[in-house]
């Protein structure tokens, strides 16, 4: 082998392009104003973080003897009082649910967190997970009412806390999002009579607020029923936030729809393809991929809307939280409870945000030279 | 005239019935009228290229033979099936035409394999290692097996308009039908997408071609059909069409893109 032919060695880069140095250095200091910058809201960063630190960790009381809330009152908000949460948790987690039976509405918790878990992965994606939803859904369902199995039956009125939250958004958008698909598809329709149909639903609940729709079902709706007939008041603020979040959504997958060229369809009607493999193998699998980021902004803003069944009496997440400091010995502790409660808003929410980052990445690859 | 046309399509493939049968054809785009009493009958195993200038209806014409678009006035038979709003109709037809477009029209979120084997699999109903096995094949004659597993965004333009050809392939069409395959393509890519033309040329399959390269033309075309406006201005072999044009129409349009090329 002639000299030549020994290529030169890669050398490592230098320290000053590469590692944490070279990274604060050109994002934190690289100039004289940017150094201040960041040495302020560095100093500003830590402050805070010391000062919270003190209120919720060292300064904090964590348990009281039987609603003896003396020594939170004499932190004078020092510190915090999380005695309020480690009493209340069970309040917050799961409403009014009989005390006894508090594990099936945390089973129906971890049920629900499984469920999550199995759906985000992408080696579940088969046709079988149709099966494990319903299988989970059904063994929600028999947890949380009873009345079979040897369980006590529990009337919805006593359901509540985080179960609550949980049950409306993942049936709110388990329904949601297929019949937005739907309505999505039924405003490119040809046919005006299904055309029209969608454009007055997405109108028609896209113009008034959530609000008075919650009313609206929770009011309006049981006086069209024939005499007698009660609809559980939980399924009509159900169907309520799915007709909602629908509406939203079907405008979402309609801009998605947009984006594709009409080659696309040409393509595939060439081929052969019927109008509903059309749509399932390549209209939607493009369409929907796209709209990933709008989707799941949509889905984290209607999690959060379910909180909004406080006003027509459902005892939600957040009315859960609101409800466990009306007791006079616990009022005044808003804080501790505020923020526990959005912190597990926030967890959800987080995870969501987080696990479409990862999917678009992947989903998109193909776009990617 | 009309006895020339006549004589030149049968002199094609006498004894076979035609595979394609247009009849007094009429198709207008809201009050333009792109297609004007157009009759055109292509013989089984017949090749033809139709050309003329941007606008003539060009395009329009073979995407009402596969149904892309809809006459509004006469008659469209392939295969011996009239083209009408029947469903049934318009799925066997889809199935024995193929169709390649300018601008390939591949599904970008498919691998090159998956976007040859998807047709296959759920209009003919065939088993998945049977449509991969027959897609591997279609994409050796087109000289790219190696790239099956890739995206077709990954692919140069020549390549993803070879797999678009084998696409239609997997479908075993009685007919192919291309609409300037090779128009959006580098200079240097038109010539393996024509190779592959020529190829398939060969087979026998009918193919009903929109195309400029005068030189593919030549080389395989049994006939040349001239549009203008919408209609048929003349037809005939290529070495006719392009030696000793009748019509005015055709003689601008021959010295414009020679001019071009
Ligand atoms: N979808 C359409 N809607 C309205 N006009 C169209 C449409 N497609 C084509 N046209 C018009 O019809 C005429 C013929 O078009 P086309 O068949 O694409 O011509 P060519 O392929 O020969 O260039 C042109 O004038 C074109 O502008
Ligand atoms: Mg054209």
């Amino acid at each position: 082998m002639s000299d030549a032919a020994i290529p030169t060695p890669a050398r490592p880069a230098p320290i000053t392009l590469v590692g944490p140095i070279a990274w604060v250095r050109n994002n934190l200091f690289s100039g004289w104003i940017s150094g201040l910058i960041s040495l302020v809201l560095l100093f500003l960063i830590v402050k805070w973080a010391l000062g919270f630190i003190e209120w919720g960790v060292i300064n904090a009381v964590w348990s009281v003897p039987n609603n003896q809330t003396q020594a939170c009152r004499d932190l004078r908000g020092t510190g915090a009082c999380w005695a309020v949460i480690t009493e209340k948790h069970r309040f917050i987690l799961f409403g009014t649910y009989p005390y006894e039976e508090q594990w099936r509405a945390f089973l129906s918790i971890l049920i629900f967190s499984g469920l999550f878990i199995v759906s985000a992965m992408r080696s579940f994606w088969r046709k079988e997970l149709a099966l494990v939803w319903i299988g989970a859904l059904t063994a929600i369902g028999v947890l949380m009412w009873g009345g079979v199995l040897g369980l006590n039956y529990v009337p919805q009125e006593r359901w509540g806390g985080l179960v609550i939250t949980l049950i409306l958004a993942t049936f709110g958008l388990a329904f949601a999002f297929p019949l937005s698909i739907l309505v999505a598809l039924g405003r490119r329709s040809r046919l005006p009579a299904i055309k029209a149909l969608c454009v007055i639903y997405v109108e028609l609940i896209r113009g008034v607020p959530l609000i008075s729709l919650l009313f609206m079902a929770s009011v309006m709706f049981p006086l069209f029923l024939p005499e007698g007939m009660n609809i559980d008041k939980l399924l009509r603020a159900q169907i309520a936030i799915i007709l909602f979040a629908g509406a939203y959504l079907a405008e979402v997958v309609r801009g998605g729809l947009q984006t594709l060229p009409r080659g696309q369809y040409e393509a595939a009607d060439a081929l052969g393809l019927s109008y509903w493999k059309k749509t399932g193998f390549i209209v939607l699998p493009q369409a929907l991929r796209l709209v990933i980021p709008p989707l799941v902004n949509t889905f984290i803003g209607f999690f959060k809307d379910t909180s909004l069944v406080l006003i027509i009496g459902i005892f939600d997440l957040l009315t859960a939280g609101k409800t466990a400091i009306i007791e006079p010995a616990w009022q005044g502790f808003g804080i501790e409870v505020y923020l526990t409660v959005g912190f597990i808003y926030f967890c959800f929410c987080f995870a969501m945000s987080r696990y479409s980052q990862n999917l678009e990445a992947e989903l998109n690859r193909h776009r990617v030279r | 005239m009309s006895n020339t046309m006549e004589a030149v399509a049968s002199a094609a493939r006498a004894d076979a019935p035609p595979a394609i049968m247009l009849d007094k054809v009429n198709k207008w785009y809201g009050a333009m009228h792109v297609l004007r009493d157009v009759s055109l009958n292509v013989a089984l195993g017949e090749r033809l290229v139709v050309c003329g200038p941007s606008g003539s209806g060009k395009s329009t014409l073979i995407r009402c033979i596969n149904r892309l678009e809809t006459h509004q006035e006469g008659s469209i038979k392939v295969d011996g099936i009239e083209l009408s709003d029947d469903l049934r109709a318009l799925d066997a037809i889809r199935r024995e035409v193929g169709m390649v477009f300018q601008s390939f029209n591949l599904f970008p979120h498919l691998t090159i394999l998956e976007n040859c084997t998807l047709a296959p699999i759920w209009v003919r109903h065939m088993p998945k290692a049977e449509a991969e096995a027959l897609a591997m094949q279609y994409l050796e004659r087109v000289k790219i097996p190696e790239q099956a597993k890739k995206y077709p965004g990954q692919l140069s333009g020549g390549q993803q308009q070879r797999v678009a050809i084998a696409r239609a392939l997997c479908m075993k069409p009685k007919i192919m039908l291309f609409d300037e395959p090779t128009s959006a393509l580098d200079p240097e890519m038109i010539k393996e997408v024509l190779e592959v033309m020529v190829s398939l040329a060969e087979t026998g399959m009918t193919m009903v071609c929109v195309t400029h390269e005068m030189g593919f033309a030549r080389q395989v075309a049994d006939r040349v059909v001239f549009m203008d406006r919408g209609e048929i201005v003349e037809q005939g072999p290529p070495g006719e069409i392009f030696e000793n044009p009748r019509t005015d129409r055709l003689k601008l349009f021959l010295s414009q893109i020679l001019r071009g090329h």
